[in-house]
């Protein structure tokens, strides 16, 4: 897999604070990076540094082979950047803002013309495009953002919290419009949403106070989760006699007892994370409890968030 | 270069999507017809030239180009635009000088649509016209140089009423330092060099040379240097500020 985006030890102070402090990481074609972390963790930062608008204290990055502090502007030829809260000049049309991004990056006549057709299409903003951008509502706002990003039909797209404020329909939108164009591109994201990860991306990494501490797939961040391989089951009724046998079970570690809105239940946690199920249900077989449940959890992401960023 | 003249597009056409570009050139007219018929004495003077229109023109810039300025960078500053403007494949002084030049030609079409009292004083006499013309372009050299003072102190703060009123500060500085108020208070104690170099900063002075009628290189060189000088200081403002 060609590496598109290769971060090196960025690093980027303002004055006494250290926003971002030696982050390495590196993104390859078809690639769809989660970068999450909670505020003020760091994340615009390193993604500006990345696309050029800040220069970084130390380190670099280097995309498509342009290193972005030696020769930014072949860098940022090659990048594609929606900054935090899509912004655009206000009183533009989103034809107009457009033409001159695609006039910027070098395009004119019937190519322009072409570029700006298909990115409209992409973000579907046909019907709004000769209506000033300041009167525009949140979710065009973005798609505007999300047009400009996508003019030139990069190979690297880095955006900063594309979803953030958007209602559940317009995050769908962009999560698909995201995964169509994954297999194409290198993408970074940033969100502080974890449903986003588990919806678009393919690895993802997580900072806090400016440092990475984890770098993984969805799947391994959430097998670090104390809840991996967990079993939830739910009796009709018995659940004091149950906890006490499920206690015994050589491969669990604890059972805790859950009560939501009258939902009873019984999470059974494994030792180390190992698979419990089989030892549960032969249990639960052999007492012939009735059983209204049962259930494997895979890990919450929430959860491994809250633990590595605590 | 490319950019530079997409980037001036941009800025130019945006001057006219919002009222300012004609509530400018109305109070630009106005004030200078006004100026130079009731103030300047235009038709009691009895001679055919354009001295009382352009007299006033460093005074009518300290308050009109500000406004023209103010707005350059400040207001990327504050919508944000300015990271997204400044990811685009541009370098610094295409941006920097993009802007700038946007800004000049909007201050030169407002000088041009003047042309009225260009025709009156024909109309009325014979004026010499070679001294009206180096007039019109020292007025737009001193237009320059007030512009790019402007432009780099808008890059400084992201409010534009700040930026209006540092810039007619600095420009009212620029302008006067040669008047015999400034020089007077000086004279007393300062080195003759000190003097010196305070009175060949003054616009007036190298703005009245240009008005005698012929454009020295020297005056033309000062404000053309001005104008290289806050361009420079506008692009090391903008790295130095803009991640504020
Ligand atoms: N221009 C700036 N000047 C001073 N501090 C800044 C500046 N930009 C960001 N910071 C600080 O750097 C840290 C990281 O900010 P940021 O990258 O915006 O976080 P995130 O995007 O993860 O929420 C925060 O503590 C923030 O206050
Ligand atoms: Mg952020």
């Amino acid at each position: 897999m060609a590496k598109m985006v290769e971060v090196r030890d960025l690093t980027r102070r303002f004055g006494a604070i250290l926003a971002v402090d030696r982050v390495s990481f590196s993104v390859g074609r078809g690639e769809v990076l989660g970068f999450l972390g909670p505020n003020g963790a760091g994340k615009s930062t390193t993604m500006k540094m990345i696309t050029g608008f800040l220069a970084p204290t130390e380190g670099t990055a280097v995309v498509c082979g342009a290193d972005i502090v030696a020769d930014p502007i072949a860098a940022k030829r090659r990048i594609g950047y929606l900054p935090e809260g899509a912004p655009a000049y206000p009183d533009m049309t989103p034809r107009s803002f457009l033409r001159f991004i695609a006039a910027v990056r070098g395009y004119a006549g019937d190519e322009a013309k072409r570029r700006i057709d298909l990115a409209v299409a992409r973000t579907a903003l046909a019907s709004v495009m000769e209506q000033p951008i300041e009167t525009l509502s949140k979710g065009f706002k973005r798609r505007v953002g999300l047009a400009q990003a996508l003019l030139h039909d990069p190979d690297v797209l880095i955006l900063d919290e594309p979803t953030d404020g958007l209602d559940p329909n317009q995050k769908h939108e962009v999560r698909t419009l995201i995964r169509a164009l994954a297999p194409e591109k290198a993408i970074v994201i940033s969100t502080h949403l974890l449903e986003e990860v588990d919806a678009v991306c393919s690895r993802a990494i997580v900072i806090a106070a400016g440092r990475l501490l984890a770098d993984a797939t969805p799947v391994e961040l959430a097998a670090r989760s104390r809840l991996h391989n967990a079993v939830r089951v739910s009796l009709a009724a018995g659940h004091d006699e149950a906890e006490t046998a499920l206690r015994r079970l050589p491969g669990v570690a604890a059972v805790e007892r859950i009560d939501e809105a009258g939902d009873r239940a019984l999470l059974v946690l494994p030792r180390g994370g190992q698979a419990i199920v089989g030892e549960v249900t032969d249990l639960v077989r052999t007492a012939g409890w009735a059983v209204r449940g049962l259930s494997v959890e895979r890990g919450r992401l929430d959860e491994v968030f809250r633990t590595i960023t605590a | 270069m490319h950019s530079t003249w997409v980037i001036f597009r941009r800025e130019l056409a945006s001057y006219f999507t919002t009222p300012l570009a004609y509530v400018f050139i109305v109070i630009f007219l106005a004030m200078a017809g006004a100026l130079t018929f009731f103030v300047g004495n235009f038709f009691d003077r009895g001679q055919a030239d354009l001295l009382p229109f352009f007299n006033y023109h460093p005074w009518l810039y300290l308050v009109l180009i500000p406004a023209l300025a103010m707005r350059l960078w400040a207001e990327e500053r504050k919508s944000g635009t300015i990271e997204l403007f400044l990811t685009l494949p541009v370098s610094i002084g295409s941006a920097v000088f993009g802007k700038f030049l946007a800004a000049w030609a909007f201050a030169a079409i407002a000088l041009a649509l003047t042309f009225p009292f260009w025709i009156t004083v024909n109309v009325l006499g014979q004026p010499d016209n070679g001294v009206i013309l180096a007039s019109y372009i020292g007025s737009l050299l001193m237009a320059g140089a007030f512009l790019s003072i402007g432009a780099a102190l808008s890059a400084l703060t992201k409010n534009q009423v700040i930026a209006f009123v540092v810039t007619a500060a600095a420009c009212f500085i620029f302008t006067v330092s040669g008047s015999p108020i400034v020089l007077g208070f000086l004279t007393p104690w300062a080195p003759t060099a000190l003097i010196n170099v305070v009175a060949s900063l003054s616009f007036l002075t190298h703005f009245n040379a240009i008005m005698r009628g012929v454009i020295e290189v020297p005056d033309a060189v000062f404000f053309v240097s001005v104008i290289a000088l806050f361009l420079y200081a506008n692009a090391v403002i903008v790295e130095l500020k803009k991640a504020d």
